[in-house]
């Protein structure tokens, strides 16, 4: 054995220890959750609100993070879905220059990276601006759409680079218009990418807390309004972490439980519908 | 014929549609008092019973629907300098009461008592960033060239949605995970080890290593996506001169790749510097200049999440944090910026 193979033994016994420590990580991580998280779940604890001394003992449930969660991350990503995907279409060839629409691209992708706590302070300085300190459901919507329209608007325009020229020229020389094109064959086109992103920008959105730490406050009830402040599950994680009593501190598992199986349940929703939208695209 | 029928009966169904979005406008302004709710449908109402009278051609369709494209693409740009602008904006008060030197360079940071030095939070930001980094940028490489290269076509299969969902997870789960072993393991075991009897685990060095757990699948997809465009023809190349296939790697791929992979390691770093929950968790919360590495300290994304609740009781602190929420949206730009130049001067010169 020679210098060279004996190296290659070498890098792929280390390539191999690596891609364990990646997926290890991902199984611990699931593995831990669930063991210190499924003990403390009961019926009681996902069907009642955190009223009274959900935080102080025993009793009480997280239902109002529940629903405040879902009314958060679902208009916010049906709102950052309008968006992106008029963006997406618009950046096609047909609509925008290229050095244009690469500047927007560059933009969107800036967007991307920016940290989510500075969407959070960005609400924060409006809030300030109009003197509605404390938090409301309104600016929470307001952060989690900024932060879900650039991952959204990518997925969606990397799936529409992949639409093939002829299939546009052949719209075209029906007589189609430009519009018509984009939103009826495009779109069509592209639908797996579409619903990979919605899906990715919705277990973005709903798996935050920076942006919304600072954005939504925190109540024990069910929001009544969009003005009412409002619990969320990554929120309520914090705020459990924080307590001294140990039987309060394992609900936050129990609560990061649930956030898991959303997550996880998206990604195999997403498997699902991009195979199957994915059926009925030409190549 | 039959076309024509099927649009009156369309115009049938919205015009059914449009009067039940005015109930319902109705209904949630006088029942559940969302006034947003009830503008909501109202407009609704107003769009559908417009559709009714005005004669809508397929011409119109093109023009106000292309101009609606156009009005939301640059509206994009508009957020992004709104963010910027608003940003700089907030942070005028703090840069008018402290100068800039002191803001950087001092190292006491006391809301309470009005000073407002950030540099042990700096300093601190980039240590963790720095350690999460070396950790996690071999780790991902080495993953990402085994994925791609040797891995059999079924464990492939298996390992991608390994890490598509690990990008998914949660901070507040990694946090709460980091709390439950990485803490304890330190302060048993990594600390003594390196000598440090008194760690409480809640330390730099605990934060890094979540913060390197969090990188990996930035680092890996992105890699992913750049070894898998360096076309056959190279690599097949270096083979056929007698190269094994590990010096095909190194000498070919990792050359020709190397601009995805710096420009993935850029939006990593960008990530690890601006990640908040998951470090607020662990670090321990003390704007301290750390002494080693097993001691407490404090990120300038964790520090926002970790102060804000007294910006109602010191209110030039809400400045001081927006200030702080524009370094962190200006480095991400800066290292954006780089990696994007990075990507371009590299399509321009490789050309295969």
């Amino acid at each position: 054995m020679n210098r060279r193979t004996l190296e290659e033994k070498i890098f792929i016994v280390l390539m191999l220890a690596s891609v364990f420590i990646v997926m290890g990580s991902l199984i611990l991580i699931v593995a831990v959750i669930t063991l210190n998280g499924v003990p403390s779940l009961s019926l009681e604890i996902l069907t009642q609100t955190s009223e009274g001394g959900f935080y102080l003992g025993p009793g009480g449930g997280f239902l109002n993070a529940i629903i405040g969660s879902l009314l958060l991350a679902l208009p916010a990503t049906g709102l950052a879905f309008l968006f992106s995907i008029a963006i997406a279409l618009y950046l096609q060839k047909d609509f925008l220059h290229p050095s244009f629409a690469n500047f927007i691209r560059l933009c969107l992708d800036i967007l991307w990276g920016v940290p989510s706590i500075v969407y959070g302070v960005f609400c924060l300085t409006i809030m300030i601006a109009v003197g509605m300190i404390g938090g409301s459901l309104l600016f929470g919507i307001i952060a989690l759409t900024l932060l879900e329209i650039p991952i959204i608007t990518r997925s969606i325009d990397e799936s529409i680079k992949m639409v093939p020229t002829g299939l546009k020229e052949s719209a075209y020389s029906l007589g189609s218009t430009k519009f018509e094109t984009a939103v009826k064959v495009v779109r069509r086109q592209a639908m797996p990418g579409i619903i990979a992103g919605v899906l990715l920008g919705f277990g973005r959105g709903i798996g935050d807390a920076a942006s919304i730490l600072l954005t939504v406050g925190d109540s024990n009830y069910f929001p009544s309004s969009i003005t009412d402040q409002t619990a969320a599950l990554p929120t309520m994680i914090l705020n459990l972490v924080s307590m001294p009593d140990q039987v309060v501190q394992n609900k936050a598992y129990a609560v990061a439980f649930i956030l898991l199986v959303i997550v996880l349940l998206i990604s195999i929703i997403t498997r699902y519908l991009t195979k199957k939208s994915s059926k009925h695209i030409i190549k | 014929m039959s076309r024509i029928k099927r649009i009156d009966v369309l115009k049938n169904k919205l015009l059914l549609v449009s009067i039940v979005s005015l109930i319902f406008s109705f209904i949630f302004l006088f029942i559940f008092k969302f006034f947003f709710l009830f503008v909501g449908f109202l407009v609704l109402f107003i769009i559908l019973l417009l559709y009714n009278f005005i004669k809508v051609t397929r011409k119109l369709y093109d023009v106000v629907g292309t101009r609606l494209m156009l009005f939301i693409t640059v509206s994009v740009i508009f957020i992004f300098f709104l963010l910027l602008a608003s940003l700089i904006q907030g942070s005028f008060r703090i840069i008018g009461e402290e100068s800039l030197s002191e803001l950087a360079f001092s190292s006491t940071w006391k809301p309470f008592s009005g000073e407002f030095g950030l540099f042990a939070v700096i300093v601190d930001t980039l240590i963790v960033t720095a350690i999460s980094m070396l950790i996690a940028v071999p780790i991902s490489l080495l993953s990402a060239i085994y994925i791609a290269e040797y891995a059999p076509k079924k464990f492939r299969n298996i390992v991608r949605p390994f890490i598509d969902v690990l990008a998914g997870v949660p901070s507040v789960v990694f946090g709460l995970c980091a709390l439950l072993i990485f803490v304890p393991v330190v302060r048993d075991t990594i600390a003594p080890f390196f000598g440090n009897k008194i760690s409480s685990g809640f330390s730099l060095f605990t934060a890094s290593l979540i913060l390197s757990i969090m990188v990996f699948p930035i680092i890996i997809s992105l890699c992913l996506e750049s070894f898998n465009s360096v076309p056959l023809a190279l690599k097949e190349a270096s083979l056929s001169v007698g190269a094994t296939k590990w010096e095909t790697v190194k000498k070919v791929i990792f050359r020709a790749s190397g601009p995805g992979i710096l420009s993935a390691i850029f939006l990593g770093f960008g990530r690890a510097f601006g990640e908040t929950i998951a470090v607020a968790m662990v670090i321990g919360n003390q704007e301290l200049i750390p002494k080693s590495l097993f001691g407490p300290g404090q990120t300038l994304a964790s520090l926002i999440a970790s102060t804000y609740t007294e910006v109602s009781s010191i209110p030039i602190l809400a400045s001081a944090l927006i200030f702080v929420a524009l370094i962190l949206f200006i480095v991400v730009l800066i290292f954006n910026l780089l990696g994007y130049f990075v990507l371009r001067r590299a399509s321009k010169r490789w050309k295969y």
